[in-house]
């Protein structure tokens, strides 16, 4: 091989161990020490030393970011089960995992094996059937250490990066929906160290962000959540998704030899070195903000609009998105059945000066690749040319299973397929969890006037205040598809509240259709300190039951996961992912609802004067369904004065990890459970009732209990309000208290307006089953008034107040 | 058969993101569309006079970089812009939503046609933020805007921008507007009333959101017609017996004019 003194020779052969892993260190490789002896090995049977971009390449391919190794690796695990109701006794169990991912979350989609999940773990993105035509494919991915740094850029690229996902499933899709779950910081903060920023400073940029690249590429950003805690103070989680339609006949991709490589897009820079890589780091103030890309949504926008023209014209066979790693991931992933052929000279770069390995790794924004068949060369390069997109021949496959790079004339990388996807050594990690019992906290009694105040609290509180501040600088009704929208407005356009979830109809791509798509998601790191178990079973079944509250059909919905988790070679937080990934395939298993896609993001932590400090384990789920008619979907509004309400689900004394828990400062207390029998029924029945118009609106309980999801009703309700009898709330002991009932955090609960004209068949469709209480009914003073005689609580209080508290708690 | 339908120009370029459902909404007033790309025309030299109307839809053209629409208005002024004033002083129907109204102002298509020069422009919002929100509007029945007739005297719409504020180059100028009937559309409260923000969601003076030229055929608004033409669209879904929303009377509007 020749080597020109661009290119470096790496003298690995020679190296001891102790130097291996400082090498890996100082050229951030992120690779640990049985990886480069695999490397070194490798090297010695070929009888040389690699050069520095082969190096870069074999280590963008076996990141984290890009192999996922822990969620696929071989997990040795034991759980801590408490005995005799005590936390100072166990009995363990230990199961080893030879994948993690394909022995929980996959699986559980193996066996269900649903007819309409049209390609699942193996593209961009999931892809399920919206109707005999077409697909509609989902992803979401976090973008949280570009946001610690530079939170514009990071999130702003983290939404870039996840709609060319969507652009490179199969042949590509059309964008529709975008979706952001942020956790911050409490905004009221401070920044922890010198070279950090505030967690209020990374909110602002993080949303700014996501506002401008979101808006400008015209897709709404429809759906999400934001969540404080303090744990994510100098570790923010930006949670970017991206939700598209794709014709079913352009899901499939095919690679052959001869096919010619097709680079689009953006100039290549040094922006974004090391992307990949350095997500496996814990972040400190020195951490290099050369990792961060630079986005420009409307190259992105041009790539959309000439890109699927030219899928529409069947031009290429197959794309995918420069992602983490850059062209070496994009294209390593393409040939890596096949082998491929790249002169590097060719790629249009930003500036000179780019040594050829920075120029494959980076991960400049806004660049797709095209597999080209060489007949179809010069219609597609017209395609792009007649809108001013960059589009450049780089390279061809071939047949040889090798990946070779050329630089000047000269050859500088020469790897082995095989070896760059295959070679990486699957290490036994060890976990270990140890599940915590709950304790129930002493009965909690309070007054009438004590419950208004814990109200208001409540409702001023971050975590549920009004979110309106944010959501009205995204635009959400671009593409005219939002027909639920993330707000639910009153008459006067003055009062909302937050919608369960958004529904999203696609009639100016699918016409005539009355099909619907809805998305909404569940997140409660608040539940995961006793046993992620239940936070990750509460999170899955939050989605459900906010899809369903809208009109979702729970027998067509998907989910995807997104693990944000800690440093997972740390015994006990592998631990805790592995039992979260077990609540996913026992969920899913018994709502009968596949996973369909998902990411993990790991090593969320940070050094602080040299102590490092780990994020609450949080688990995203999203879920995505489709609705048969669009003109069943119902919003949380209420309607009509007169109404009856009725309360599905039972609600019990978990009060563990509530908001009111929260406020009051109490601890202990059970967490919520998540029972899937009980629950799935009264999601299917709901779903009957609605496609028989029977209910004219819904709202799920969630976060701060009964009480706030019946204020929260009345929000977008002029002139209405709600009477309540405590007393016909359906619970699970006789023993709990009015608060209990009003503030409990029990999942699986439905609050359903119903027309008296409908009472009967709505009694009908539900006689089975045990948990439909009638509670009240709809008033037309704009009041809340709740009454108990067993309790002797009688309160009544006008909503304009409560309503100003919650939109006014944060206003920027 | 010849092809008897009226005949829409879509007008595309780089950040333009509105123009699927705008073609939809022409398309269900019976109209056929193309959306072009604007190098069709200055490079193919397709004929602009083809068509029977044209359309600026909404979008970020060329990111708003500079500021929203100017350098799109710029390049329509100088490569395309005899060809739009003629359009224009034909008498055949142009309108400009959004980003659109934006490039028609600064291009100074709006308000007056025959000289186009900028004598007005439309600035950050007030909030200084990107306003997404439903809004209320007073239609001004005296304006001979050929696009809002048969439209009751409050509609609502949805806006979506973050330059919406409209300022004319001096107060003289809101005068001969008001004496030409050239304001269509003002920012109202849900009772025809002078509203607050958020319902004025950028401060615009005169509470102006839409102006036509004095013929009535040049149309330039902020709010998005094209996101409410399905009564579905609307967001309080309180007896919903329409089939269609307040939007599709708009384009019928046109498209009825050009038969």
């Amino acid at each position: 091989m020749i080597k020109k003194n661009i290119v470096t020779t790496i003298d690995l052969l020679n190296l001891s161990n102790d130097e291996l892993v400082n090498f890996s260190q100082t050229n951030v490789l992120s690779l640990s020490l049985e990886e480069m002896q695999a490397i070194q090995k490798h090297f010695k049977q070929l009888n040389r030393n690699p050069t520095d971009i082969e190096l870069e390449t074999i280590a963008q391919t076996w990141s984290e970011h890009c192999k996922h190794k822990t969620l696929t690796g071989i997990v040795e695990y034991t759980e801590l089960i408490p005995r005799n109701n005590s936390n100072s006794h166990y009995h363990t169990t230990k199961f080893t995992y030879n994948n993690l991912l394909k022995e929980t979350i996959f699986k559980a989609a193996i066996e269900l094996n649903k007819q309409w999940c049209l390609s699942i773990f193996n593209d961009n993105a999931g892809i399920i059937e919206f109707d005999s035509n077409y697909g509609v494919a989902f992803k979401v991915e976090t973008h949280n250490h570009p946001s610690a740094l530079e939170p514009y850029g990071g999130a702003s690229t983290g939404i870039g990066g996840v709609i060319r996902d969507i652009l490179g499933v199969g042949l590509g899709a059309k964008p529709l929906a975008n979706t952001d779950v942020l956790c911050f910081g409490s905004p009221h903060a401070e920044a922890l160290s010198i070279g950090m920023h505030s967690p209020k400073r990374i909110m602002k940029g993080v949303i700014s962000g996501i506002r401008d690249y979101g808006n400008r590429m015209g897709i709404p950003t429809v759906n999400g959540a934001v969540y404080f805690n303090d744990g994510y103070i100098a570790n923010p989680l930006v949670y970017c998704g991206c939700m598209g339609i794709i014709p079913k006949n352009k899901i499939y991709k095919k690679v052959c030899p001869g096919d010619l490589i097709l680079l689009i897009g953006g100039k290549t820079g040094r922006d974004g070195i090391h992307g990949a890589t350095f997500s496996s780091i814990q972040l400190d103030q020195n951490t290099d903000i050369n990792a961060v890309q630079i986005g420009n949504p409307i190259i992105e926008k041009k790539i959309l609009d000439t890109m699927l023209k030219a899928r529409d014209l069947n031009l290429y066979s197959s794309v995918t998105d420069c992602g983490a790693g850059g062209l070496s991931s994009a294209i390593g992933e393409l040939g890596e059945h096949i082998g491929a052929i790249v002169n590097l000279d060719t790629i249009p770069l930003k500036y000179s000066g780019l040594k050829p390995w920075e120029i494959w790794i980076s991960e400049a924004q806004e660049r797709m690749v095209l597999v080209v068949p060489e007949k179809n060369k010069n219609k597609i390069k017209k395609i792009f040319e007649e809108e001013d997109v960059d589009a450049v021949f780089i390279g061809m496959f071939k047949q040889d299973k090798k990946l070779t790079l050329t630089y000047d004339g000269e050859i500088i990388a020469d790897l082995d397929m095989m070896f760059l996807h295959n070679g990486i050594p699957k290490p036994k990690i060890s976990a270990s969890y140890q599940i915590k019992l709950d304790t129930i906290q002493p009965s909690l009694e309070m007054t009438n006037v004590e419950i208004i105040q814990t109200v208001q609290l409540l409702l001023s509180n971050i975590n549920c205040c009004s979110r309106e501040w944010l959501v009205h600088q995204y635009d959400y009704e671009v593409q005219g598809h939002t027909i639920i929208k993330p707000l639910t407005i009153g008459k006067n356009f003055k009062l909302c509240g937050h919608s369960d979830a958004t529904v999203i109809f696609p009639y100016t791509i699918v016409k005539e259709t009355k099909k619907c798509i809805v998305l909404s998601c569940g997140l409660s790191p608040q539940y995961g300190y006793n046993d992620v178990y239940h936070m990750a079973a509460s999170s899955i079944e939050e989605s459900l039951r906010n899809a369903v509250a809208v009109g979702g059909n729970i027998n067509k919905m998907a989910l995807l996961d997104n693990f944000c988790w800690g440093n997972p070679n740390n015994c006990n937080t592998l631990g805790s992912l592995v039992r979260a990934t077990k609540a996913c395939y026992d969920m899913s298993k018994q709502f009968s609802v596949p996973f369909i896609s998902g990411k993990d993001s790991l090593n969320n932590e940070y050094f602080i004067n040299n102590k490092q400090y780990s994020i609450p384990p949080a688990l995203l789920i999203s879920a995505m369904g489709i609705i048969d008619d669009v003109n069943n979907t119902v919003t949380m509004s209420l309607k009509q004065h007169g109404n009856k309400l009725f309360l599905l689900g039972l609600t019990r004394n978990e009060l563990g990890g509530s908001m009111l828990f929260n406020v009051r400062k109490l601890s202990g207390g059970i967490v919520p459970r998540v029972y899937p029998k009980e629950s799935k029924i009264i999601m299917q029945k709901l779903y009957e009732a609605m496609s028989k118009k029977l209910i004219k609106s819904c709202h799920d309980c969630a976060e701060g209990g009964l009480l706030i999801s019946l204020i929260e009703m009345t929000f977008s309700s002029q002139h209405l309000g709600v009477n309540v009898d405590i007393d016909a709330i359906g619970t699970e002991n006789n023993s709990m208290t009015a608060s209990e009932i009003l503030f409990s955090e029990s999942n699986g609960r439905f609050i359903v307006e119903v027309d008296y004209n409908n009472e009967l068949q709505f009694k009908n469709i539900f006689k089975d089953i045990i948990h439909c209480y009638e509670i009240g009914y709809i008033n037309n003073k704009h009041s809340i008034i709740i009454e108990s005689k067993k309790h002797k609580i009688s309160i009544n209080e006008n909503v304009t107040g409560l309503f100003k508290i919650w939109q006014n708690a944060i206003s920027w | 058969m010849i092809n008897t339908k009226v005949k829409v120009l879509i007008l595309r370029v780089a950040g333009t993101n509105c123009e699927y459902e705008t073609k939809f909404a022409f398309e269900l007033c019976g109209a056929h569309v193309d959306c072009l790309h604007i190098n069709k025309l200055i490079v193919t030299k397709t004929k602009m006079f083809e068509y029977d109307i044209l359309v600026l839809p909404g979008g970020f053209s060329y990111g708003d970089d500079i500021s929203s629409g100017k350098v799109l208005a710029n390049e329509l002024k100088n490569i395309l812009g005899d060809q739009i004033r003629k359009f224009a002083l034909s008498g055949k129907p142009i309108i400009g939503i959004c980003n659109g109204f934006q490039v028609l102002v600064k291009m100074g298509l709006l308000p007056y046609s025959d000289r186009c020069d900028q004598v007005s422009t439309l600035y950050y919002n007030d909030s200084g933020q990107f306003e997404c929100r439903w809004i209320y509007l007073r239609i001004e029945q005296e304006s001979n805007c050929i696009w809002t007739k048969n439209l009751p005297n409050i509609i609502t719409l949805p806006v979506a921008h973050g330059e919406g504020k409209f300022i004319p180059i001096n107060i003289q100028l809101i005068d001969d507007l008001n004496i030409n009937h050239q304001v269509v559309l003002r920012y109202s409260s849900q009772d025809g009333n002078i509203p607050d923000y958020p319902l004025n969601p950028n401060g615009s003076i005169s509470r102006i959101a839409g102006i036509c030229n004095k013929q009535g055929n040049v149309f330039g608004l902020m709010p998005h017609p094209e996101r409410y033409v399905l009564a579905l669209q609307h967001p309080v879904r309180n007896n919903v017996k329409e089939e269609y929303g307040y939007g599709k009377i708009v384009f019928q509007n046109a498209v009825n004019f050009c038969k």
